[in-house]
């Protein structure tokens, strides 16, 4: 089980979220080249450690939140909303 | 030695203590014509077409483990090709082909056993899905029946079939062709064939980096040494991501967890496989009398070959609303494999922009049946550097060309195919 510490509801377990994928790509602007559009809708670094991704706290303030976890161990170590302000998670 | 019943009482007057190992483990060379990478069922199955079919013996399979102890040896079995899609239809149903005589093709006993893959359906829409589904099927040439709930219940007798379930069965399609395979047989029947056509398989030789020289391969630096190659292909599954970028490749592929179980050994409760549609389950019995479970992936990205509990918890709801007596059952072993999950739920079997290097992975939780047909094409491709046509289109460059192959239609998020 993940406790993931949410930064407005604290410490919930992971089944209260859904997960939201990799936070390292971002949008391209609307007129960009199709090759950033393809590496944005598509192409995943997938890194074996540490992973910055997005969850949403859908049963609970539905905060969408940006997770730094462990892909092999599972430890979380920052969590801040997606916006902005980094919080010390769980270690 | 070809195994016979000859053969079995020959070593019976020795006791069985003469048995020769079923296949070599010698020193690695310094070069291979070919080196494929990840000694599953997908690796050894491509260097023994490569032998068998294409004339390439000087070929090497390395495995960071032993052979068989990754994905080969952790998922549920299922042999099937009920697809609606043609590239996806066409190229499973070569692999079931190939099923159908391999045992024999191997001179080793893959166990495999036609009894019957049924899909349940609880709803008119799902089953207008499925009939459709059935119906491709068949245009394809693959066999699919559609049962309606009589004929279910007479097929599985231990279902439930009545209409206080939460989600009452209205019928199921069934492909008679499909079933179930002894997982390790498959991995150990291509290695033993294999070696006996001059294939050298490495284990406990992990590739730790891919050189390069001017957009070629070179070789691989190992746990055992350098190993110089004049092609290298991969079949890493759940490490796909990681080995792909060694050679400087990026992958539409995202690796999440998927977790299995299995009960303890019971009398005969259930004689085909069976899914449930109200919800992701499908479970079968083992020879050994265990029911085989499987379900949902647990959504998030995961290397860690271990899952959680309310994923688990999931599957089990499920497999009590199917067949209840299973609420009072132990359950007996239960782990997680790493499925490279592909953004269109599709496989990738392709030539990369690195000349020499090839790629077959993105199996997501389909790879075991794929396993003879998965070889076949990329011995193909890697002998003769283009595509067999059953894997022309399961190249890398159709994501960027706008031509996935996306059989549930659920777009580019892997966790959901």
């Amino acid at each position: 089980m993940l406790l993931i510490t949410c930064p407005f509801c604290g410490p919930r377990n992971h089944t209260e979220f859904r997960y939201g994928s990799d936070a390292s790509v971002s949008r391209p602007a609307d007129g960009a080249p199709e090759s950033e559009w393809f590496d944005y809708v598509y192409m995943r670094d997938n890194p074996k450690g540490e992973h910055e991704e997005y969850w949403q706290h859908a049963l609970g303030c539905r905060g969408w939140i940006k997770v730094c976890r462990d892909t092999v161990t599972h430890d979380i170590t920052e969590v801040s909303f997606a916006s902005g302000h980094i919080v010390q998670g769980r270690q | 030695m070809k195994y016979s019943f000859l053969s079995l009482a020959l070593n019976g007057l020795s006791h069985h203590r003469k048995w020769k190992p079923a296949w070599n483990s010698p020193a690695p060379k310094k070069q291979y014509d070919v080196v494929i990478v990840g000694g599953g069922g997908h690796g050894l199955a491509t260097a023994y077409y490569l032998a068998r079919f294409h004339g390439i013996k000087n070929v090497a399979v390395v495995e960071k483990g032993w052979i068989g102890g990754g994905n080969t040896g952790r998922n549920t079995t299922l042999i099937r090709s009920n697809y609606l899609l043609r590239a996806n239809a066409l190229f499973y149903e070569w692999s079931l082909k190939l099923w159908e005589g391999l045992s024999k093709e191997l001179n080793y006993n893959v166990m495999f056993s036609q009894r019957g893959v049924l899909n349940l359906a609880h709803s008119d829409a799902q089953r207008d899905a499925y009939v459709r589904r059935g119906n491709a099927m068949r245009v394809n040439g693959i066999d699919a029946q559609w049962l309606d709930l009589d004929q279910v219940r007479k097929m599985v007798p231990l279902l439930e079939c009545g209409d206080r379930a939460r989600y009452p069965v209205v019928g199921g399609l069934l492909q008679k062709r499909g079933g179930v395979a002894r997982h390790d047989a498959v991995a150990w029947g291509y290695a033993r064939a294999a070696s006996a056509l001059g294939v050298d398989i490495l284990q406990n030789c992990e590739c730790l980096a891919i050189r390069r020289e001017g957009g070629r391969v070179t070789g691989l630096d190992t746990s055992s040494g350098f190993i110089g190659a004049g092609k290298v292909g991969i079949a890493v599954a759940g490490h796909t991501s990681q080995v792909a970028a060694m050679a400087g490749i990026r992958l539409p592929i995202e690796s999440h967890v998927l977790q299995a179980c299995v009960s303890e050994p019971v009398k005969p409760v259930i004689d085909t496989v069976v899914t449930y549609g109200a919800g992701h389950f499908y479970m079968s019995q083992s020879d050994k009398g265990e029911l085989v479970m499987g379900g949902d992936l647990d959504f998030y990205n995961s290397y860690s070959q271990r899952g959680n509990l309310p994923i688990l918890e999931h599957a089990i709801a499920c497999a009590i609303q199917m067949f209840p007596f299973i609420s009072r059952l132990r359950m007996m072993r239960h782990w997680g494999g790493i499925m490279d999950m592909t953004m269109d739920g599709s496989p990738i079997i392709s030539k990369t922009p690195v000349r020499n290097f090839y790629i077959n992975g993105g199996w997501c939780y389909g790879g075991f049946k794929a396993t003879p047909a998965s070889g076949w094409v990329f011995a193909h491709t890697i002998a003769k550097d283009e595509p067999h046509e059953l894997n022309r289109d399961f190249n890398l460059d159709r994501f960027e060309r706008g031509y996935t192959i996306d059989e549930k239609g659920s777009g580019p998020v892997p966790s959901a195919q």
